[in-house]
């Protein structure tokens, strides 16, 4: 079996993990880190119940080999609230209702902290071009757009 | 999936070597977005993994000539959407490539792996194709640049030898007046196409001097119409033309009914991208 170390910082924080070259890097957060906030969804891509960032970029990572996140910066929803001070974004998804069964909320908010670092006021069409990797069965998606706009409006308040 | 080796090439060179030893049994890792599922299902099971990212500068967007563009291997979908350089010179390609799957799936999936992995439906290969890019091989032996229309061979499969693998994607520069367009059909944005289609054409004092016509999702490969394009050839483009013109895509058009569609839908689709993307391109070409 092909083990490998894989040297990667997560949420600020270096880990060295000894781990078989297949496992992806879903698993390498979830099984071999205990970071289990990032769910497991569809295994496919599809669904983006998994979304990280990874070296600056919101990536799916179930598709990804924890490999190919050698020497790389993984942020993951556990690297949000600092302090018990919830982050912004997670504050909006409670207080707008945002949330109801909690499955696909790691990666709709991993999504929309990505978009609102990058266009801070953003349309509710950009919104739903930004989010359209997030799959969510049970909101109907309107309490979470406005709980990104709300998000928004938030920064503008400083 | 089969246990495999992960290497880390620091260079282009090192991958071919290694590509060149291990010929059989290694596959070649840019994005990953297909190729970890096809890993994952035991569709390929190689011994060894080489992971192009590891070498350093692959993943360029280079200007070529007078707007002509060079897309390194692991250049990233969502870099070439929002490129300026490609937004302007190859609006088609920009379009398409906005089209693969999400932003996450932009943020990994590279154009030069939709190419390699070669399904019928590969978002960016109209674009590619009706742009007249070329394809650069490259081996240990050496390198040899075609035409993309020669690189798709069948569904799922390339010209590439075992040992090459795809180092670059060149698009030479437009001529000046030139416009394309690119239209897709689609249950939802993350489905494969149903039916897609780019439409690139240059004029010269009014009249069509070249047009390109491509389409994805109705063949065994992206495929041209050439019968179409030929209608347009030194023609006036009038509304009328550019009907016929789509009417030749759609006979052209080698539809099969699958899980997503049926041949007769998607032939009746290929006469209406075609047109819009004739339409689009026309426009975008007269207000160069």
């Amino acid at each position: 079996m092909a083990k490998q170390v894989v040297s990667v910082t997560v949420n600020g924080e270096p880990y060295e993990v000894l781990v078989d070259s297949r496992i992806s890097l879903l698993q390498l957060l979830r099984e071999h880190l205990g970071l289990t906030g990032t769910k497991e969804g569809c295994s496919e891509g599809e669904c983006g119940a998994c979304s990280v960032v990874l070296n600056g970029r919101l990536v799916d990572s179930c598709l990804i080999l924890a490999m190919e996140a050698k020497g790389g910066r993984v942020e993951t929803i556990e690297g949000l609230a600092h302090d018990g001070e919830l982050h912004p974004v997670q504050r909006a998804f409670v207080d707008q209702g945002g949330v109801q069964c909690g499955f696909c909320t790691p990666g709709m908010i991993m999504a929309s902290k990505v978009l609102l670092d990058e266009i801070p006021q953003p349309t509710e069409d950009q919104i739903r071009q930004a989010l359209g990797g997030n799959l969510c069965r049970c909101t109907g998606y309107a309490k979470i757009i406005d709980a990104v706009l709300a998000a928004a409006a938030m920064r503008t308040q400083g | 999936m089969k246990d495999f080796e992960y290497l880390e090439p620091t260079s282009l060179q090192q991958a071919l070597e290694w590509l060149n030893t291990y010929r059989g049994r290694v596959r070649v890792l840019a994005g990953g977005t297909d190729l970890f599922l096809r890993l994952k299902k035991h569709v390929f099971t190689p011994d060894y993994v080489i992971d192009l990212k590891r070498a350093p500068g692959l993943d360029y967007l280079a200007s070529e000539g007078q707007g002509g563009v060079r897309i390194g291997p692991t250049a990233l979908q969502g870099d070439v959407a929002r490129s300026p350089l490609v937004q302007r010179s190859f609006p088609a390609l920009a379009e398409a490539a906005r089209w693969v799957g999400s932003i996450q799936t932009r943020n990994r999936a590279t154009v030069v792996g939709n190419l390699c992995n070669a399904s019928p439906a590969a978002d960016t290969a109209p674009a590619l194709l009706a742009y007249g890019a070329q394809v650069k091989l490259a081996s240990l032996q050496g390198e040899r640049t075609i035409p993309l229309t020669d690189f798709f061979v069948g569904p799922g499969r390339t010209a590439l030898q075992d040992n090459e693998l795809v180092a670059e994607v060149v698009i030479p520069a437009p001529a000046p007046q030139t416009g394309g367009a690119f239209f897709r059909r689609t249950r939802t944005a993350m489905d494969i196409a149903v039916v897609c289609a780019a439409a690139v054409l240059n004029l010269t004092n009014g009249t069509c001097q070249e047009a390109r016509i491509a389409l994805g999702a109705v063949g065994p490969t992206p495929l041209r119409a050439p019968r179409a394009e030929q209608a347009l050839r030194g023609q006036a483009p009038t509304e009328q033309l550019i009907e016929e013109a789509s009417r030749l895509a759609a006979e052209e058009a080698r539809p099969i009914d699958d899980v997503r569609s049926t041949a007769e839908y998607r032939r009746e689709m290929v006469q209406v991208l075609t047109r819009r993307g004739l339409t689009q391109a026309l426009e975008r070409a007269r207000a160069r």
